[in-house]
């Protein structure tokens, strides 16, 4: 256990050196915050309990949340944060997983250069892991969403299609569904008018769903070049090659691989070796809900592990919990029991 | 001596009771009809354990009962990890009960969970929280939404009258057990197409974890697990 603090202690120095400044956040969060960005699925995952007067209470699933609030309640910018401590998390189903592990993290609110500041987060994690020979894998949910914008099809397909980005088997079974003609739905059988949904509601649905009946289908060849962007993995280098040519057929998303040419850049200046890292154009679709842009994460060759490391930038998260203003974030964690493991592994 | 864990009133254990008696083994309730002792004939070494249905699950999975009979929504529901635990030794055939998904039959744009998933982003948007599905199979439900791709949803709890929580303004959906749909269709409900989350029925549950011989009961009602 002490070699674990120390590592803690150890890391945290690394990022306050970076010019973090070290918060603390509450263990116990209010529920409502929560469930309201997560949904439903936080509840498989986090432990909730019941407190009389303060109403649903969760133990912290993850840091990202408390740190966004307190810095839109509070903060100016640019800021950069670390903090360190537990988050609480089950597996449903699955006893073999620790439900409490240590997370020590570092987040930048910072207006300045994108692929400045996410080359920044990369390199310092990049750095402070160097000893330890992980793998680095990374991704950007921005070359998807710009994709999917510059489909030829309605506002409302583009919305439904971004809204499922992380549910990889939902937005598939909607990328098949509009890129055929849509049978006009049967139409359900009509009843007492009860609930809060309004009749006007479901008149204004119904006449949607008749436009979408009459919609072009989503062009084949866009859709090829879209299912071709998803399948892109390799080398962070080789991955660029790909997207530049992929860019030809998908002018949509040439901006986005600028981007990520700058960055690629940026992350050489920044002392970065981008010939070892690994980039997946799907990567962090499954696991890491939050995230819109570049992701990240290490790992170690071991089975059973989790990443060492994670983050990436989520912009979006800063404009859902900052009632109206919103903020670039970017940052991540990582994990110390593993770092200790492999520092232990080291020393055998 | 081995513990057979059965619904402890109401048509559930009479019909546990007809199944066994109809294979040799004669449970009844022993003493009055208020008291929750039960007597076993026809076979030795069974002690009947009269106890609540949703109670039986949890005693199976801790060894407290050897066998036990009670739905299969409802050990898919408590126990997280049931194939570890419990093994199914027969489909009794009574206690049949689908775990459905529901809406308002006036919402005519909705028959499958991907109008549903449809509305619920409109709704959020219109109301600024989540569409609440009310229902007391928390984890069934979930894994099924999660499953099936739908999102902006919240389940709120009901443990019961949940097929009025839509007119009583708790709740936009409901999830509940129904056998024949009368009680929806009376509440102003729509079954989903594709909303049929499991399908339930009475079932004889042998425990992994208990420790008793079961071999002599199961060799009397004549059932190949």
């Amino acid at each position: 256990m002490s070699r674990l603090r120390a590592e803690i202690t150890r890391l945290s120095a690394v990022f306050q050196s970076a010019g973090a400044v070290r918060i603390e956040t509450d263990i116990l969060q209010p529920a409502n915050v929560l469930l309201d960005l997560y949904g439903e699925d936080i509840r498989a995952r986090a432990y909730v309990t019941l407190d009389p007067l303060r109403g649903e209470q969760m133990l912290r699933p993850d840091f990202t949340v408390p740190v966004v609030q307190r810095h839109m309640a509070e903060s100016a910018e640019p800021a950069r944060y670390t903090y360190d401590g537990p988050v609480f998390r089950y597996q449903d189903g699955d006893t073999k997983r620790t439900a409490e592990s240590e997370q020590v993290g570092y987040e930048v609110f910072d207006r300045g250069p994108a692929d400045v500041i996410e080359a920044e987060v990369f390199a310092l994690f990049y750095k402070t892991l160097a000893p330890h020979g992980l793998m680095a894998s990374t991704g950007d949910v921005g070359l998807l969403v710009a994709a999917i914008n510059g489909l030829t099809t309605s506002d409302a397909r583009k919305a439904a299609l971004r809204r499922h980005i992380w549910r990889p088997s939902k937005f598939k079974a909607l990328l098949r569904r509009f890129s055929q003609p849509v049978l006009v739905n049967a139409v359900g059988a009509g009843g007492q008018q009860i609930g809060l949904r309004e009749s006007f509601d479901v008149d204004q649905r119904l006449v949607q769903l008749a436009d979408e009946a009459a919609a072009q289908p989503i062009p084949q060849i866009e859709i090829d070049a879209l299912n071709d962007l998803l399948e892109i993995k390799g080398s962070l280098l080789d991955a660029l090659t790909q997207l530049q040519s992929l860019a030809l057929r998908l002018p949509v998303i040439a901006s986005a691989v600028d981007h990520m040419l700058a960055r690629l850049t940026a992350l050489r200046v920044a002392g970065v070796d981008v010939s070892q890292i690994g980039f997946e154009a799907a990567y962090g679709l499954t696991a890491m809900e939050y995230y819109d842009g570049f992701v990240f994460g290490f790992y170690a060759n071991q089975a059973g592990w989790p990443a060492v490391a994670s983050g990436g930038r989520y912009d979006a998260l800063t404009r859902v919990l900052g009632q109206g203003r919103d903020v670039p974030a970017v940052g991540g964690i990582i994990r110390p029991e593993f770092t200790v493991r492999l520092l232990e592994g080291d020393m055998q | 001596m081995i513990k057979l864990g059965v619904p402890s009133k109401g048509r559930l254990m009479q019909e546990t009771f007809a199944w066994f008696s109809a294979r040799g083994v004669h449970l009844s309730k022993s003493g009055s009809d208020r008291e929750y002792v039960g007597r076993v004939d026809g076979v030795a070494g069974v002690e009947l354990v009269l106890l609540s249905a949703g109670e039986i699950p949890r005693e199976l999975a801790a060894g407290r009962l050897d066998m036990g009979v009670t739905g299969t929504d409802l050990v898919h529901e408590k126990l997280a990890n049931w194939t570890d635990v419990v093994a199914p030794m027969a489909e009794m055939g009574f206690g049949f009960a689908d775990l459905i998904i529901a809406v308002p039959a006036c919402w005519r744009d909705v028959t499958c969970l991907h109008d549903l998933d449809a509305v619920a982003a409109r709704f959020r948007a219109q109301h600024g929280f989540r569409l609440r599905i009310a229902t007391k199979y928390h984890r069934l439900v979930r894994q099924f939404m999660t499953a099936q791709g739908v999102a902006d949803y919240q389940l709120v709890d009901s443990q019961g009258a949940t097929e009025g929580a839509v007119k009583n303004v708790t709740a936009e959906a409901i999830a509940d057990i129904t056998s024949t749909g009368a009680t929806i269709k009376a509440n102003h409900l729509q079954i989903l197409e594709d909303g049929l989350v499991l399908k339930s029925q009475a079932t004889l549950w042998h425990s992994k974890l208990a420790q008793g011989d079961c071999s002599t009961l199961i060799e009397k009602i004549g059932i190949t697990p």
